[in-house]
């Protein structure tokens, strides 16, 4: 087995062209905007001449030529230095630090979530393939497939907090609770339901829908028959020889979709009050704060690499063929 | 010699698709240590014959009628949990394709042991060794290590070979081999069929071989069942059936193949006019449509098969008048 620490160095590395086509990029189209930081705080103080904004735009280096204020900007990332957040008065790098874990659990619970409902909704309705479970199962998993993220979120709000009260309708954890250990976490954990639950919806749906076909492609093979005439149980079957196959197909879309559901976790971190990166981008948008956006745009091309990296090594676990 | 004990008797079997009947009632048995060789062109049901036994057919296809007998017990009607106890330890079942009946994602090793741990309480241990035996068995080197092989490391002979490794792994009685050698090279087919026909004689296990090798089937088999339409048109011991066919379209399959050491064989090469569909609507015997000597009487009703000689079968109403015109025809001086 190679030591995928080094697989992600190596690959990373590789990426260092692609991540600087990102940065440029982003860069210039952040510039095209109408407007920058200073008449996002002089629109909000109401009343500042312009004297006061031209000094302003002088400290912040925005008055500098486009490829200068790039020059400055690339170089200070290269030493890990992604500039100061002209809206919260910090480093980028702390702002983003303090808002990613948040963004990481909603990300990996709605994706966990999306995984395990969708491959285990997909295997059933593969198991009834035509019959009326899997038909009530493919219109609901349409449903979730068509609805946009933003109105799955709030119409459960609508139905799981405000009519039924079961879960909080936002936040990430109790404002003014001050709680410890075990409490708290139940605390995080219930409110960390609902916007995973509103993330995943649609992830769910198409993940169920491609093990249903693979699970279906898969027990059509020879060697479900070769299992079953070996005398094996048919639960063992669906599972060690059906599963384990149809499962490949599903893991390399679901490695592809990281990068959508950091796109997802924006919306609705905005519709659920989330505190994590989502948010930070949308209040950074209407600042902007155009260094704190560069910051959240590399790191996420950033995630979406590694991760990619990660799931080429778990689907070369799940498959010995193209192991070299 | 095989022992007259039948390890498997299909009795009036029917199997079918909705809406159409494909093998239109069997009957067939196979002795303790006998191989028997059901030939026949394709389409004719003798795939889904072999796939019925062990009630692994395709979707859609299931059993209309008849008996399929194992140790006393109908294997069409048997509860599943009781049928599962057979399949891979009674009966053993190969498949025609290597390259898609092992499954891709398991090492090979695993999936013989699967076969020996569904049947048989033993020791991991115990059924890693029997697993290497095994693969030792079927002529695999270095059993040790090709046991955590998968499937994409073997070629397609080196994995008919596992596959047999993986059917006698609980030595079963019969082993149903659907065209085993079909997918493979020339050279292999013959190594594959000698190694089945060792393995058969060492572990005294009987055999059905569905193919349409008659190559195969002169050199390996004992008993001969050929197949029409879903009916078997004719059964006889492979000596007298490869000098002299009753039945008309035994003596077709016999003129289409190009091996010229069996007796029966007019020289020329020639084929058999019109395909299996030619039978569709026929009322009468299946083959009339096709046959060079159909007669109005063969129009009637499907023939019964009946004896030619004790162990001899034929279904063919005019098999006196054509025996006659063609020993007439041989004794007409040159």
């Amino acid at each position: 087995m190679r030591a995928i620490g080094k697989v992600i160095l190596r690959t990373l590395l590789q990426a260092i062209p692609t991540m600087l086509g990102i940065v440029l990029i982003s860069f210039i189209l952040l510039h095209l905007m109408p407007g920058d930081a200073v008449d996002a705080i002089a629109g909000m103080s109401g009343s500042a001449s312009q004297e006061t904004m031209h000094a302003m735009r002088e400290a912040y280096g925005l008055n500098d030529n486009i490829v200068v204020q790039f020059w400055n900007y690339i170089t200070g990332v290269f030493s890990l230095n992604f500039g100061q957040s002209i809206n919260y008065s910090a480093p980028v790098l702390d702002v983003i630090m303090e808002r990613l874990p948040a963004t990481l659990i909603l990300m990996l619970s709605a994706f966990v979530l999306a995984l395990m409902t969708g491959i285990l909704v997909g295997w059933g309705m593969a198991v009834f393939a035509g019959k009326w479970p899997d038909r009530l199962l493919t219109s609901g998993s349409l449903l979730f497939y068509s609805a946009p993220n933003f109105w799955v979120g709030l119409m459960i709000i609508v139905v799981f907090s405000a009519k039924l009260r079961w879960f909080p309708s936002g936040g990430a954890e109790s404002i003014g609770a001050s709680l410890e250990g075990w409490a708290w976490f139940l605390d995080r954990l219930h409110h960390l339901v609902l916007p995973s639950v509103a993330l995943a919806a649609f992830f769910m749906a198409i993940y169920a829908r491609l093990t249903r076909a693979a699970m279906l492609e898969v027990l059509r093979q020879d060697y479900i028959r070769t299992a079953a005439a070996k005398g094996i149980h048919p639960v063992v079957i669906q599972f060690r020889h059906g599963l384990r196959n149809a499962l490949i197909p599903v893991t390399t879309v679901a490695g592809l979709h990281l990068g959508n559901l950091l796109g997802g976790a924006v919306v609705v971190e905005t519709v659920f009050n989330w505190p994590g990166l989502g948010r930070l981008t949308m209040s950074a948008l209407a600042a902007r704060d155009n260094q704190v956006l560069l910051g959240i745009l590399l790191l996420s091309s950033v995630a979406v690499i590694v991760t990619n990296v990660v799931i080429d090594w778990l689907i070369t676990l799940l498959d010995p063929r193209i192991r070299a | 010699m095989a022992k007259k004990v039948p390890v498997l008797e299909l009795l009036n079997l029917r199997v079918g698709f909705p809406g159409a009947e494909i093998v239109k009632g069997i009957n067939l048995e196979i002795h303790e240590g006998e191989k028997v060789a059901l030939v026949g062109e394709s389409g004719c049901g003798k795939s889904l014959t072999a796939f019925s036994i062990l009630r692994l057919l395709p979707n859609g296809a299931a059993i209309n009628g008849g008996q399929v007998i194992y140790d006393g017990l109908d294997l069409a009607t048997l509860p599943a949990w009781q049928l599962r106890r057979i399949r891979g330890k009674g009966i053993a079942l190969i498949l025609q394709e290597p390259m898609t009946s092992l499954n891709p994602v398991l090492p090979i090793g695993l999936q013989i042991a699967e076969n020996i741990r569904a049947h048989e309480t033993m020791s991991r241990k115990a059924v890693n060794e029997r697993v290497i035996e095994l693969l030792d068995l079927v002529g695999i080197a270095n059993p040790r290590e090709r046991a955590r092989m998968y499937p994409h490391n073997f070629s397609g002979g080196m994995r008919q070979r596992v596959m047999i490794a993986m059917a006698i792994a609980c030595n079963p009685r019969l082993l149903i081999a659907d065209e085993p050698t079909t997918a493979l090279d020339v050279t292999i087919q013959a190594q594959v069929m000698d190694l089945l026909e060792d393995l058969c004689s060492k572990l005294n296990m009987a055999m059905l071989l569905i193919t349409h090798d008659l190559g195969a089937v002169a050199q390996w088999a004992d008993r001969v069942a050929v197949m029409y339409a879903g009916r078997i048109a004719e059964m006889a011991p492979i000596r007298p059936f490869f000098t002299g066919p009753r039945h008309p379209y035994s003596q077709g399959l016999l003129n289409s193949s190009v091996e010229d050491d069996w007796h029966y064989t007019d020289t020329r090469l020639t084929e058999i006019k019109g395909t299996v569909a030619s039978s569709a609507g026929e009322k009468g015997c299946a083959f009339a449509p096709r046959c060079p000597f159909a007669a109005a009487e063969c129009r009637g009703a499907p023939p019964p098969l009946e004896e030619v000689r004790k162990g001899w079968l034929a279904a063919c109403y005019r098999r006196e008048a054509i025996q006659a015109l063609q020993e007439g025809a041989a004794h007409v001086p040159a």
